[in-house]
């Protein structure tokens, strides 16, 4: 149960997913945000305003799927790191998730880490397709992984630097 | 231990100098407190308690609670999370609860 | 020898800062004390963005705003900072004795704003005293100031957004967080921070707290034992863990001590963490001189501290007669509205039912502690 553990169950997180119909299309954010807390940034930092205009700075964010192009841009803006952005069309056999990331050592593109699920529990490798850590993201990385189809929905952090072949 | 890399923060920190803890010769990062320096060599019993010599290490660090108190260059009851660390200072692990009296 | 000023603000914390810089064009003369050798408070060792809206800079980091906040105070020049300055007392005949860089002062001042911050909560346990055992703002200021990590295995106490962001700061250290320790039910905190360390792999225990400390003169591991409905340990479901370090993230208490001295009107309210003085909704307490803002009138967080402070500022100043009192008038409002639309939503809910109490037009905490009658 979320607020005894902090992981998201699958009932949790059903209000909070696109239809597969539009998971089809192409990368879309998801917002991993369940209570409601004062906070509105992921508001403001979307240029395609995707977000709907907060009544009250108490309400929970609501994404329009149809308005949101999966830039990314909320990610590195969030204050709860709660947003990500899955791709199931980045290639036929593999998914992208865009993941916000505060630790050292950054991961390199073109290397493999481990994936991690919401509780933390290694689900198995994927690859860094980029990292990007402007100035304006303020030391909040996105790193963008490569994961099988099937592990999309499911890897929320990565560990670097502890590959099989180091272990 | 220092933190040598850190995702948000940089540590600007001043040179490295020499200070004295119970006869010993610790280095320490000028500027940084008394207490940061003796964690940073692992020292984390800082004095101990005047009645039943139970140990005390650091709790509050600002200034609050008077765990960390140390004598510092013959001063007793000086709050070590507050006080920087200088060259040559000399710090020990006070005795009861200290003698005002030689100071004033 | 007597300093005089106008507006004297005691603590240059988030709260404190905010409120000096409402004076800026006010032509009053400001004097502010920081008992640290620098300002900023527990804000400059806050690393995580801020929540909060767009104009209180939600998503900036604490440590960014704190500096831009000394920044913007550097330039007022009717703005004495006093820093390694504590408050000692507050006389009757309205002098605040100081000690500042070890030299005594006496301070008076037409108003005075109290924003003197809070202390850690301690938690009775056996072994409690024993070194490795700190309060989670000491492992902030170790870690996030001195950029020392106070150990290298931590169990954390408390689950609420202090436990919670502390942990993660912990493991952007490089520590390892064995468990986070909650004895409530639920998560105390935000979920999002919550989920910032589940999916680092670190467990949040709920309904488990400390039993005892281990260690030889210093901790080398914890007792934890489940709770029942009552609070009270179930014996034989104790676990021990070895640390080297227990983190106590258990609640703070407003430092409220010069108000006692000034005969303010004070009121034992847990949902504000502790004593705190009645207050009208400008924050100014019984005492005429006297303001109080930011966690010293109940702990809160530092958005809440900004505004606070704010809003003593602004209405400390108008009272002192203040140049384009009324466009500070306007901004006071603002203020106003801001705080309660901070405060409005469910998380806000304990704080709202902390200030009901606190009202002066009320009758709560009437005659505790007041020396003035």
């Amino acid at each position: 149960m979320l607020a005894k553990t902090g992981i998201p169950t699958p009932d949790d997180l059903s209000s909070k997913l696109p239809s597969e119909e539009r998971l089809q299309q192409g990368p879309v954010a998801i917002v991993e945000c369940f209570t409601p807390i004062p906070c509105d940034p992921c508001y403001h930092s979307c240029p395609f305003k995707a977000f709907q205009v907060f009544q009250d700075i108490n309400d929970l964010p609501v994404l329009d799927f149809t308005k949101c192009t999966g830039c990314g841009a909320c990610i590195a803006h969030c204050p709860g790191l709660a947003i990500f952005v899955v791709d199931y069309t980045y290639q036929p056999d593999r998914g992208l998730i865009k993941i916000p990331y505060e630790f050292l050592p950054l991961p390199v593109a073109g290397t493999e880490v481990i994936t991690l699920n919401r509780s933390g529990e290694e689900i198995g490798q994927g690859s860094v397709v980029r990292v990007q850590n402007p100035l304006s993201f303020d030391k909040t990385a996105v790193v963008w992984v490569a994961v099988p189809l099937t592990e999309v929905m499911a890897v929320r952090h990565i560990k670097v630097g502890v590959g099989p072949d180091e272990r | 231990m220092r933190i040598k890399e850190h995702p948000v923060l940089e540590f600007k920190r001043g040179k490295m100098i020499k200070f004295n803890y119970n006869g010993r010769e610790l280095t320490a990062y000028e500027g940084e407190t008394v207490a940061a320096a003796l964690h940073a060599a692992g020292i984390k019993t800082l004095r101990k308690s005047t009645e039943f010599q139970r140990h005390r290490g650091l709790f509050c660090a600002i200034g609050n609670c008077s765990s960390c108190m140390m004598e510092v260059n013959g001063v007793p009851n000086v709050k070590t999370c507050l006080t920087r660390v200088t060259e040559g200072m000399v710090v020990a692990e006070q005795r009861g609860k200290g003698d005002l009296g030689a100071l004033y | 020898m007597v300093l005089y000023t106008d507006l004297l603000v005691v603590g240059g914390g988030p709260a404190g800062m905010a409120a000096v810089l409402q004076a800026a064009d006010s032509g009053l003369s400001v004097i502010l004390l920081e008992r640290y050798d620098q300002l900023g408070g527990q804000l400059v060792k806050q690393t995580h963005r801020f929540f909060g809206s767009k104009d209180e800079q939600a998503g900036t980091r604490g440590n960014v705003i704190a500096r831009a906040m000394e920044e913007e105070l550097e330039q007022l020049d009717n703005v004495t900072v006093l820093l390694e300055a504590t408050a000692l007392g507050y006389y009757e005949d309205n002098i605040l004795l100081v000690s500042a860089q070890h030299s005594l002062k006496k301070i008076k001042a037409e108003r005075i704003i109290v924003a003197t911050g809070a202390a850690e909560k301690m938690l009775t346990f056996p072994n409690n005293d024993l070194p490795g055992i700190y309060g989670a703002g000491a492992v902030q200021t170790l870690m996030n100031l001195d950029g020392v990590v106070p150990g290298r295995r931590v169990v954390m106490v408390g689950a609420g957004n202090i436990g919670l962001i502390v942990s993660y700061q912990l493991l952007q250290a490089g520590v390892e967080v064995v468990a986070v320790v909650e004895a409530a039910r639920q998560i105390g905190g935000y979920l999002v921070h919550a989920a910032k360390i589940s999916r680092t792999g670190v467990p949040i225990y709920t309904g488990q707290t400390i039993k005892r400390a281990y260690g030889n003169g210093e901790v080398e591991g914890v007792e934890l034992w489940q709770l029942d409905h009552n609070w009270q340990g179930i014996p034989g479901s104790e676990r021990s863990l070895a640390v080297d370090t227990i983190c106590l993230a258990v609640g703070l208490r407003p430092l409220t001590d010069i108000l006692v001295q000034a005969g303010c009107q004070m009121a034992y309210v847990p949902q504000l963490g502790g004593d705190v003085p009645l207050r009208d909704d400008n924050l100014k307490t019984s005492n005429h001189r006297f303001y109080v803002a930011g966690d010293a009138a109940g702990v809160e967080e530092a958005t809440a501290a900004i505004l606070e402070g704010e809003l003593a500022g602004l209405s400390a100043i108008l009272e002192l007669g203040a140049k384009e009192g009324q466009s500070l008038e306007v901004k006071k409002r603002t203020v106003k509205k801001k705080l309660d639309k901070l405060r409005k939503g469910p998380v806000g809910e304990k704080i709202r039912a902390g200030l009901l109490k606190v009202r002066r037009d009320g009758n709560a905490g009437k005659d505790r502690y007041s020396h003035t009658g």
